[in-house]
């Protein structure tokens, strides 16, 4: 039986959350500061929104937007997007659905927050002390000679935060190799795991060299060498190489969790097997792999190489090909299941649709000619929200929904959730599909202004994103109240096969009261199944 | 008294250390042209082979910690390859 | 050997507790390998740019002390893997002496480097403080030097961080030596060796080029 203690009763003190090692509150911890960190990014993001309804200036002065899209990009990518599922979900989930007691270095775990607080605390003070202009990328020789903001402020805190999601990703690779429970084997793990898995490869090996990429940058801006300035033999096409060997596998990390999220959904609601679960778990690796072979695809009209452009633009379509591997298989997966739209469901339908718009126009930049077209204009723009919100954050959404009720013991209502998800849906596109055509259309972006003919795409733009913010505000109320106030949730509210639902909502301080043992394939939802007895 | 020798192995890739650099560092005073930078970055990478082997281990270790020792320098085979490749091709 | 604490409750065993750390340690070394790949590239995308400023300023580079200091951290390499090899209860005291030696050969490259620095500072070779090199191959040189800066200065904090934490896990083992304790030292070792490792190769990229042609 359910003992009467769970993680969250175990210890009321503050120390007892300051200085916890167990996962899940490590978890909690993240999921806290996460949602901080959105809604600031939210708020530079609806500042830039408000300021695009009209042609002309009339919120904020060039310099002062500059600042805003900035802070909306650092902000967003490192400080939500790169620690969103893996930090939080992840965190929660990955020593539970592999059956262990905790992530095999706990105290990493939590050192990996506090250093993320820190890089967190660094990028918001420069940010309020006068805000960053350089955009999100840094790139030089603006970042090192002519920008006259508090350039080495943030990128020291972006610097502070990627150590943070190294260890992040070194304790999930360790543990998914040592910490398995008896009988898990590879093919046995469920397939968030093989993404997060994945996602941490990238973590670990991608995030030094921004880390040497912006540690020479704020050299070069320091001690004024020209490390990357032409004029004494510098080459600033370089920090664009390093920047992007980082920021291109980087973009993978961003989608990788939610693809591995939408598995787990897509199974659940179909109640069927993921098809060609091993197609799923080596394409995720596939991906992790081939996406540090694409990054010079940001760089088409910087005056690399014809040679380079043409072999990352041959790359760039070849890691299309796992990602659609993984959309056929979904859609495979809801093929004669028993589907039900519950709200994680209908995020997850989202998020295909969503995806599947994001990775197709990512073909068109593919092409060397077309993106001579389309660089730097809102058609990119919208491509990499499509992925980066349209898929990771309704994916993010769809997971915490999912497992909310293992994470607080909790349910929450079913009548809010999903008017929450399908206003996400449309909030989304109404947002940022006429960006495509203002893109296609040649409107730059980074611009305050624009000529008076793209209003209307811009207007229609700016009341998607209305809808979009009232929709992301409202599961801060509906699960705000479901955390306090909700219906007790059971072990087990989905009829879920994973190891993480046969433990009690909340989990127990070591997950487990017995050490599980696995003796069959994830995903079997059939009759054998629900027959079971649960040990909860 | 248990013995507190350092086993020879150790010894050998010491001095087989030592050696390898006062080798490295008499070839790099021969005229070689292009050979120079090779006959460095091999010796380098002969040394680097033996601490790899011998100090860390890695003689004695299999699969997986062997995966994770070469994942490194593969990526970084990725990244010096990819990276170097524009700048060796502009025109 | 005997065990100070019990296993942490994620683990089963011992050995697994010990090979689970020794994993962990080699992912973050492959981490290490890839923030001084960045640097190896801008080395060589502006050797290659500039192969004669780059030959130029590694002649103005200290090769005896690089080759000593060479010697020494090669030394310490091996002071290190001789305790790991002999440690146990019986053995503790050389164990500790070892790791001192070691942690001093440590100090004494530092030294050494310091020595060095302050002898560039007075050649006026160091980038954004004091640099000042007439002909047309300053800017290559320049290259150079800043890449010899922050590479060697990256390599001398790892050094700092390996010898703080031989010190304290020599001090920590030399009462009584636990199996935490090995695994712990085990751990220290691996990433000591890599930092080892990165030196041999900014030795032969910092120190070797351009000294047949002199």
């Amino acid at each position: 039986m359910m003992s009467d203690t769970n993680y969250l009763t175990t210890d009321f003190t503050l120390r007892s959350w300051f200085l916890t090692t167990d996962h899940k509150r490590i978890a909690i911890l993240y999921f806290a500061s996460l949602i901080v960190f959105f809604f600031i990014g939210g708020a530079a993001a609806t500042l830039i929104r408000i300021e695009l309804a009209t042609p002309q200036a009339d919120l904020v002065s060039s310099d002062v937007y500059n600042r805003l899209f900035t802070m909306h990009g650092i902000i967003m990518v490192w400080f939500f997007l790169i620690p969103s599922i893996p930090n939080t979900l992840g965190n929660f989930i990955v020593p539970l659905m592999i059956g262990a007691r905790d992530l095999a270095f706990p105290r990493l775990n939590l050192m990996s927050w506090y250093i993320f607080m820190l890089g967190g605390c660094t990028t918001l003070f420069a940010i309020f002390a006068g805000g960053v202009d350089t955009g999100w990328t840094f790139y030089t020789p603006f970042s090192t000679l002519y920008s006259n903001s508090y350039v080495i402020v943030a990128a020291a805190g972006v610097f502070i935060a990627g150590f943070s999601s190294i260890l992040t990703g070194l304790n999930f690779i360790v543990t998914i190799h040592r910490l398995r429970a008896p009988g898990l084997t590879w093919y046995r793990l469920p397939l968030f795991l093989w993404s997060l898995y994945a996602t941490s490869v990238i973590l670990v090996l991608a995030t030094p060299v921004l880390a040497i990429t912006l540690l020479l940058m704020a050299t070069e801006r320091f001690f004024g060498v020209g490390i990357f300035d032409p004029r004494i033999g510098g080459d600033p096409l370089l920090f664009q190489h390093l920047f992007w060997f980082y920021s291109h596998p980087a973009v993978y990390i961003m989608i990788l969790p939610g693809m591995g999220v939408i598995n787990e959904l897509i199974s659940c609601f179909s109640r069927k097997q993921v098809f060609g679960y091993k197609f799923v778990a080596w394409c995720s690796l596939a991906i992790a792999a081939v996406g540090f072979l694409v990054w010079g695809h940001h760089m088409f009209v910087s005056g690399q190489s014809l040679v380079a452009s043409l072999v990352f633009s041959f790359m760039s379509f070849i890691v299309a090909v796992p990602s659609a591997i993984k959309v056929f298989n979904w859609t495979a997966t809801l093929h004669k299941g028993s589907i039900h739209f519950d709200a994680p469901m209908l995020y997850a339908l989202g998020f295909i649709g969503l995806f599947t718009v994001g990775g197709l126009t990512g073909l068109f930049l593919a092409c060397l000619a077309y993106d001579v077209h389309a660089t730097d204009t809102y058609f990119v723009v919208a491509h990499f929200h499509y992925i980066m919100v349209g898929g990771m954050v309704t994916a993010y959404f769809g997971g915490l929904h999912y497992w909310w009720p293992k994470i607080t013991g909790r349910l929450y209502s079913e009548y809010w959730a999903r008017t929450a998800a399908v206003l996400i849906f449309f909030g989304f596109n109404l947002t940022f599909f006429p960006q495509f055509i203002l893109g296609a259309e040649g409107m730059p972006r980074r611009y305050h202004v624009y000529p008076p003919e793209f209003q209307v795409w811009n207007v229609l733009s700016s009341g998607g994103a209305t809808i979009l913010a009232v929709a992301y505000l409202m599961p801060l109320f509906y699960l705000g109240y479901s955390a306090f106030f909700g219906k007790r949730a059971p072990a087990n509210p989905w009829d879920a096969p994973g190891l993480e639902w046969q433990t009690s909502s909340p989990p127990p301080e070591h997950n487990f009261t017995t050490q599980p043992v696995v003796t069959r394939d994830p995903y079997q939802y059939n009759e054998a199944f629900q027959a079971e007895p649960q040990n909860a | 008294m248990t013995d507190w020798r350092p086993p020879l192995a150790l010894i050998g890739a010491w001095l087989g250390l030592l050696a390898l650099l006062a080798l490295t560092v008499t070839l790099a005073y021969v005229p070689l042209g292009a050979g120079n930078a090779v006959v460095a970055l091999t010796i380098g990478t002969i040394k680097a082979g033996l601490v790899a082997t011998i100090f860390m281990e890695l003689w004695h270790r299999r699969g997986l910690t062997l995966v994770f020792a070469g994942a490194g320098l593969f990526w970084l085979g990725i990244l010096l390859y990819l990276g170097s490749m524009d700048f060796l091709t502009r025109t | 050997m005997p065990d100070s604490s019990a296993v942490a409750p994620q683990y089963a065993s011992i050995p697994h507790r010990d090979h689970t750390a020794e994993l962990g340690m080699w992912v973050f070394i492959a981490t290490e390998v890839l923030l001084f790949g960045g640097l190896i590239l801008a080395y060589f995308v502006y050797r290659h740019a500039f192969p004669q400023g780059f030959a130029e300023g590694s002649r103005h580079t200290e090769i005896v002390i690089g080759t000593a200091n060479t010697a020494v951290l090669l030394t310490s390499s091996f002071l290190v893997a001789w305790a790991i090899e002999i440690f146990s209860p019986a053995t503790i005291r050389i164990v500790t002496w070892l790791l001192i030696g070691a942690a001093c050969l440590g100090l004494l490259f530092i030294v050494l480097k310091g020595i060095e620095y302050s002898k560039e500072y007075d050649e006026h070779l160091v980038p954004g403080i004091d640099f000042l090199f007439a002909g047309p191959l300053a800017n290559g040189v320049q290259l150079f030097f800043i890449f010899y800066f922050i590479a060697t200065a990256i390599h001398a904090l790892h050094m700092l961080i390996g010898i703080c934490l031989l010190i304290t896990l020599a001090t920590l083992c030399r009462k009584a030596p636990t199996t935490r304790h090995h695994a712990a030292l085990h751990s220290a070792a691996l990433y000591w060796h890599f930092v080892d490792v990165a030196w041999i190769f900014l030795f032969a990229l910092i120190y070797l080029p351009g000294r047949s042609a002199s």
